[in-house]
């Protein structure tokens, strides 16, 4: 008799603690915002359900169970985390402090870099990108021609471990520059940039010798193994189609070579860049290549693009049937990503495309969007509330969820103010 | 005779100047007129006569013959003022001595430095251009009008304060990248007693001027007294000392600005403005009570160590805390979206939207002491105008018209029709070309 009124309550206590556990960090319910899911209508005072770091259900009128932890989100609007497509968050901490720069390496040929494997996870300017709505980043290297492999991380995480959500993504390649007129003057004798162009399709070529006689040899104990080689090892991947090619690429007359080069190698291909690809926008549909922008904060590489040629950008190629995303090409600044697309916007891009160049485009050419760039039932919980449009300058962002968990939003920025608010 | 002849040269003259230096006229029709210091007119007029603005109303009618431009749905504010840029110039450090007050920006000018029609494309009327961060001391800056296809002595800015360009810090210190001979100074202890030493050394060269110019006078004077030397460096730190040109210091961190505020006490010269000033918040205090602006980068940081502590609340916080802020391009590129930037003091600081348009208009103009006649649409102002489809604090805003002193300077419109008559042209001048290679 004792041990039954021993056992029950017993039970209870144990009954309401995993559901009160669950309650705490795994369910939680964010009601009556304006839901922006970039796929689909928007939802004027929707619910989201999140369990366990998912989208369970979002809509008017879900059902929310009782032990949901529930966010008042009347008067918010619910937007999927923005993407950029191509920083050095984690990367790079002062510009001018070689000490703090990890992107850059040395030698023209680095296809074994991996740009996750030096990532720090404690730089200032990721809490500071997050707090401003984005949640996941490219991380990419940089260099002279066959530059490394770039990985997408989630903004969050104690170690870089915890940090990658896919790498690597892509392999980084600076397309050689072919010969441009300044005025009367050539830049560099025109064989000599073709000639770079033809070493890197000579590299691409022995990289398939060399993973062929690899798997020969592995077949046929009569042909010798090759000797290990670093510079080709590591773009198997590329030229068997499996892993893309980052291709950076500026101007007109390169675009249309580098288009030329990735149909004559028969690679997969994402171009970076392209500052020019509005001269070129129907050749780039025709090629089905994705396009990542490089910062809208550069200048037109010439003059005669006109001052919007780089804002009118994402315009043109969108109207041509071009899949375009936006990058902050920075660290520091990375938190300005929102604005590059709305620069785009203001110069003719529509504001819906301007906002999926940061979320569902980005996850697409990046072989994410299974997993987020939009609120889908079942993808990531990966949500940002924010008190207006979040291409806005002015908007606030109330709440960041990654993984269906909230982020403290303070930075270096709030810290420091806070500080020296207390000075009298 | 002599007498006529001189009072007609005199007549003459008066009535060629103003013919000479004045604007256009120009009527802006039915803008929301944000004028800054006197508030929002939701659709009002502005009348510009010959470069000045005469009228700001409602219903304003055009006078003869007086080009009128259709705002109606767009935002019509104060030119933007660019407080510290280093455009429309052909160098900018005179890097092979550390002081070097006497060179001087005005003898650089380029008025054709495309950076200047992208300044306009961007609603920027005004600039402060200056000399670069390499020297303790520095050379002489010069206020110019983004007068675009006009001689560059067209664009000078008469009614601007003299300024004189220092630098502190890390630049100075030649700390961020290599020189293959080590100059003086190297430490920041090197940086003040360089300047302490030169404007002492500049009292003394007036002391002796000052000397000789009391004994030539007092006739007594011994006929084979010599004048001193000429100096044109010390000339120019002397026009420090006298208060006829102000300091402009470019400076990071909030200690070293401290010690210069405390060097201009001691050696009793002016500072009007602290550029960059990334730590001002820390002592926002003293920068208040001391009266000196600060000229400074919204968010741009983190790009060298004395920028790592360069917060974004730092203009919003430091203008609640009575100091007059504005924000600076200091690049070619940035220039183009200022007001982009000024819209950020909203978001971090919670500047109202008038405070925050201050930062790009009347606030840059009291520092470069040009608020008399720009900085804010007011009467008797010059008509220096931008024009923005949407609110300029939008982020999908544009810049529409960039007018100074009446005249149309920047017109999207026109670059639209332009561009693609262009276009039109292309195929043309190409079949051209074929027939050529032929």
């Amino acid at each position: 008799m004792i041990k039954k009124t021993i056992i029950f309550p017993a039970l209870l206590i144990m009954v309401f603690f995993c559901i009160s556990q669950e309650t705490a960090s795994d369910l939680i319910a964010i009601k009556g915002a304006t839901i922006i899911p970039v796929a689909g209508e928007d939802i004027p005072e929707g619910d989201i359900l999140i369990r366990q770091g998912l989208i369970e259900d979002l809509g008017k009128d879900i059902n929310i169970p009782l032990n949901a932890r529930v966010i008042a989100a009347k008067g918010l609007y619910a937007y999927p985390g923005m993407i950029d497509s191509l920083c050095y968050l984690g990367l790079s901490e002062i510009m001018v402090l070689r000490s703090t720069v990890d992107h850059r390496e040395t030698g023209r040929i680095n296809p074994q870099l991996k740009t996750v494997e030096a990532l720090r996870p404690d730089s200032v300017h990721i809490p500071i990108a997050r707090a401003n709505g984005i949640t996941a980043a490219l991380v990419a290297p940089s260099g002279s021609l066959i530059t490394g492999q770039s990985g997408l991380i989630r903004l969050v995480g104690w170690t870089p471990e915890e940090m990658v959500i896919k790498s690597p993504v892509a392999m980084h390649i600076e397309f050689p520059s072919l010969p441009r007129r300044f005025g009367e003057r050539e830049t560099e004798p025109c064989e000599e940039s073709s000639k770079r162009v033809e070493e890197l399709k000579k590299i691409l070529n022995d990289a398939r010798y060399y993973a062929k006689r690899k798997e020969v040899a592995r077949k046929n104990l009569l042909f010798p193994f090759p000797e290990f080689d670093e510079g080709l090892e590591f773009l198997i991947p590329v030229v068997k189609g499996e892993l893309p090619a980052m291709i950076s690429v500026h101007m007109e007359k390169d675009i249309k070579a580098a288009i030329k080069f990735v149909e004559e190698e028969k690679i997969k291909a994402i171009f970076f860049g392209v500052e020019q690809g509005w001269r070129v926008a129907e050749d780039l549909k025709k090629a089905g290549i994705p396009v990542i922008l490089s910062s809208l904060n550069n200048m037109p590489p010439e003059w005669e693009d006109g001052y919007d040629g780089i804002y009118r950008n994402a315009a043109v190629l969108h109207k041509a049937g071009v899949k375009f995303a936006f990058s902050s090409q920075s660290s520091s600044m990375a938190k300005d990503l929102p604005y590059h697309a709305a620069k785009a916007a203001a110069f003719g891009l529509e504001r819906k495309e301007a906002l999926k160049g940061v979320t569902i485009n980005p996850a697409e050419m990046l072989g994410v969007n299974h997993l987020m760039g939009s609120l889908e039932r079942g993808k990531i919980a990966n949500i940002v509330l924010a008190d207006g449009d979040i291409l806005e300058l002015r908007t606030n962002i109330k709440h960041v969820f990654i993984d269906g968990k909230e982020m403290d939003l303070s930075t270096k920025f709030t810290r420091l103010l806070e500080k020296f608010k207390k000075r009298n | 005779m002599k007498k006529n002849i001189m009072s007609l040269i005199i007549w003459i003259s008066l009535l060629v100047i103003p013919v000479l230096i004045s604007g256009q006229n120009l009527l802006i029709k039915n803008g929301t007129v944000l004028t800054v210091t006197k508030g929002t007119i939701p659709k009002g007029d502005i009348l510009i006569l010959d470069g000045i603005i005469k009228r700001i109303g409602e219903n304003l009618e055009a006078p003869e013959g007086v080009r009128v431009v259709d705002a109606s749905g767009r935002y019509v504010i104060p030119g933007i003022i660019d407080s510290h840029t280093h455009i429309a110039i052909t160098a900018v450090n005179e890097g092979s001595e550390a002081v070097t007050p006497e060179v001087r920006i005005r003898d650089v000018l380029n008025a054709e430095d495309t950076a200047i029609y992208t300044a306009l494309s961007g609603g920027v009327t005004m600039i402060h251009t200056m000399h670069g961060s390499g020297n303790p001391i520095g050379g002489q800056n010069i206020v110019l009008k983004m007068k675009w296809g006009r001689p560059a002595e067209e664009m000078i800015v008469p009614e601007a304060f003299r300024t004189l360009k220092f630098a502190l810090g890390e630049n100075v210190k030649q700390a961020n990248f290599y020189t293959p001979v080590l100059r003086y100074p190297q430490s920041r202890m090197g940086v003040n007693a360089i300047i302490r030493r030169e404007l002492l050394k500049a009292k003394n060269y007036m002391e002796q001027w000052d000397r000789y110019l009391k004994v030539k006078k007092s006739k007594k004077s011994a006929k084979i007294l010599l004048p001193p030397r000429k100096n044109l460096r010390m000339e120019a730190l002397a026009d420090v000392l006298r208060g006829k040109m102000m300091a402009r210091c470019h400076s990071y961190r909030a200690d070293e600005t401290l010690e210069f505020i405390n060097l201009s006490k001691e050696l009793g010269f002016k500072i009007a403005c602290f550029e960059h000033a990334s730590e001002a918040f820390k002592i926002a205090k003293e920068l208040s009570a001391e009266r000196i602006g600060i000229s400074i980068f919204l968010d741009n940081w983190a790009y060298k160590i004395e920028a790592y502590e360069g917060i974004a609340y730092n203009a919003a916080y430091c203008t609640k805390k009575g100091v007059l802020v504005s924000i600076n391009s200091d690049s070619s590129e940035r220039i183009r979206r200022l007001f982009n930037d000024a819209a950020k003091a909203m978001k971090y600081g919670g500047l109202s939207e008038e405070e925050a348009l201050k930062l790009i208009t009347i606030n840059p103009a009291i520092q470069l002491g040009v608020e008399r006649i720009a900085g804010s649409l007011e009467v008797n102002k010059h008509g220096d105008i931008a024009i923005f489809n949407e609110h300029p604090l939008s982020a999908y805003t544009r810049c529409e018209m960039t007018i100074i002193e009446g005249e149309v300077y920047f017109d999207r419109a026109q670059y639209l029709k332009e561009r693609e008559e262009m276009t039109k042209k292309k195929p043309n001048e190409e079949k051209k070309k074929k027939g050529e290679e032929i």
